[in-house]
């Protein structure tokens, strides 16, 4: 926050090279140019020194990532991740076990996550190198990007 | 006394997976095992018919806490192959990104892996929460070890700058320069992370390792060095297949390492410390002697000072580095293809890493072989258990199981990098 503005971020997460895993990066793609130009774009790979230093410096951010909860692929589970902490959505799958969900509590300990703190999880279906989308996340995909874009961010 | 066994079965704060198991008979550890279970990677036969230029790429992806290390060994490895030497500025920002490695993962275990052992927490976010100002103070400094490697390599994790003869890009000066202003910061937060970690209690621990590491005649190791041990063994990364022997254990996917002359032996920062305490820089001598140790340190609990005291030096190196860097005149040196064989070893963040490299005349590798610091240290991590572990056996389960994951977290292991690897299990009888 500087100014008295409060800096907004949509940060999507994930591995572009891996499938439906790329789901919350491809989510900024839909978005740009489609929000008020305040609102950051940003894609992050998740490492949590980085995510955290971007929970840090926002008073609201909007984050989307894929999990692997079981429900069918495409479904989207849309969170208030700063009243509760996250469902397990999977497991970890990053390095040492610190995921999304770690990253915000770590965040939450430290009094860093912003008071406004919203996550959708997108389900996916397969993250084989170099594939693409599967079907059901990019319809997903454009269904989330199109709630972001009509709220204005979450 | 019944036999009993005491069963871990995942290890937690670890890069892996992975599990112990202890045999107690008559109230005495009789075996330590380390179990890997994480599946084989077979990078070695991935590499097998691919480009030399695409060694560093390719071993990156082994790990993404150190793919800098990965990186480092396999150019400094085709370079061997290919008679070429690096030197300069280039060599200089090879060392400044192994700096950023080391960085951002000692900052990482110190912190979120490590210190709660010695805090009583199960985990860093429940460590955050009563000690926020040491957990923001630690990531921050992996967020310095992060910068460098993203000015440095393009990005955070599994950087693409790095090439054999030199580097895609190389970075201007006043780009470093605004990287100093964040280090110096970060030198003042590593020293304070040496003060913090040395007011930790430590268990009365030491035992005569076999260090093994990288020494250098002027520089504390990252890229080059003779290999030697705290027994007096001194031989060139070229012997390093005619000293030590790789075996396989039913009970690991990972490759067990012994020497030849003398069995188990450690790498990492413990060994790196007492092989070359004289050529750490005069600040992190005197924080490290500020913070009781001496010139050696054979405590295998007190590894995370050692490694608070790596991190002050990698932030002095770095600033140093900066400090005289000049941009080279071209980013890389030009490459011709040619037949031989390509060895070397640097200093992963947690020890010694072995790479050799066949080429064919065209410059395809025809056989690669990869030893990482966890599998070389997996044997002396069982050692460890097996001598230390018995004091703690009269503890509670909980509490029993505890001291064995932070004994084997004492050394870092990244299972990840080491499967060709942890679960605890206590088996009485």
């Amino acid at each position: 926050m500087s100014g008295g503005t409060v800096r907004r971020r949509v940060i999507g997460l994930g591995n572009p090279y891996r499938g439906d895993d790329a789901a919350g990066r491809a989510c900024i793609a839909e978005l740009r140019g489609r929000l008020p130009v305040d609102l950051e774009l940003i894609e992050s790979d998740g490492e949590p020194a980085a995510l955290l230093a971007l929970l840090a410096g926002a008073g609201e951010v909007c984050l989307i990532d894929a999990c692997a909860s079981g429900l069918p692929a495409g479904t989207v589970q849309r969170f208030d991740a700063a009243t509760a902490a996250l469902p397990s959505l999977g497991g970890a799958t990053s390095t040492h076990g610190i995921g999304l969900p770690e990253a915000i509590e770590l965040a939450r300990a430290l009094g860093m996550l912003p008071r406004r703190c919203v996550v959708y999880a997108i389900e996916g279906l397969s993250y084989g190198s170099g594939e693409p989308l599967s079907e059901p996340v990019r319809t997903a995909v454009r269904a989330v990007a199109e709630q972001i874009a009509c709220a204005g961010a979450a | 006394m019944p036999d009993r066994t005491l069963r871990v079965e995942q290890l937690t704060r670890l890069e892996g997976e992975g599990g112990v198991r202890l045999l107690v008979r008559d109230g005495r550890i009789e075996r330590a095992q380390l179990r890997i279970f994480e599946p084989p990677r077979l990078f070695e036969a991935l590499l097998r018919g691919r480009e030399f230029t695409e060694a560093p790429d390719i071993t990156a992806r082994i790990c993404g806490i150190c793919p800098v290390a990965y990186q480092m060994s396999a150019v400094h490895a085709v370079e061997n192959a290919l008679g070429i030497e690096v030197s300069g500025p280039v060599r200089a920002l090879r060392r400044l990104l192994y700096c950023g490695e080391w960085i951002e993962s000692h900052a990482l275990h110190i912190t979120l892996l490590h210190a709660p052992d010695f805090l009583g927490y199960a985990s860093g976010i429940d460590m955050a929460r009563e000690h926020p100002d040491a957990v923001r103070r630690g990531l921050a400094l992996k967020q310095a070890g992060n910068d460098i490697l993203a000015l440095l390599g393009g990005r955070e994790i599994h950087p693409v700058s790095v090439r054999v003869g030199g580097f895609y890009r190389v970075p201007r000066k006043r780009e470093l320069a605004a990287l100093a202003e964040r280090l110096k910061w970060a030198r003042e937060a590593a020293l304070e992370t040496v003060r913090w970690t040395s007011g930790f209690e430590f268990p009365a621990c030491d035992r005569d390792y076999t260090f093994v590491a990288l020494r250098h005649p002027a520089e504390y190791p990252f890229n080059e060095g003779r290999i030697a041990s705290s027994q007096g063994l001194d031989i060139a990364p070229r012997e390093f297949e005619a000293h030590i022997d790789e075996t396989q254990v039913r009970r690991s996917t990972a490759l067990h390492a012994q020497l030849r002359a003398g069995g188990a032996y450690l790498t990492g920062p413990l060994a790196r410390y007492n092989l070359n305490f004289e050529r750490l820089s005069p600040i992190a001598q005197q924080a490290a002697r500020a913070a009781g140790l001496t010139a050696r340190c054979t405590n295998p609990f007190r590894s995370i000072v050692v490694r608070a005291v790596e991190v002050l030096y990698a932030c002095d190196e770095a600033l140093r580095i900066i400090g005289e860097y000049e941009e080279p005149e071209a980013p890389a040196c030009e490459l011709e293809p040619r037949g031989g064989m390509g060895i070397a070893a640097t200093e992963a963040p947690r020890g010694l890493l072995y790479h050799r490299y066949r080429l064919g005349t065209d410059g395809t590798i025809s056989e690669a072989r990869i030893v990482p610091p966890t599998a070389q240290n997996q044997a002396a991590i069982e050692e460890d258990l097996r001598r230390f572990g018995t004091q703690f056996l009269r503890l509670p389960e909980e509490q029993l199981r505890q001291r064995c994951e932070q004994l084997v977290r004492n050394h870092d292991p990244c299972i990840s990098c080491a499967t060709h690897f942890l679960q605890l299990e206590v088996l009485k009888r």
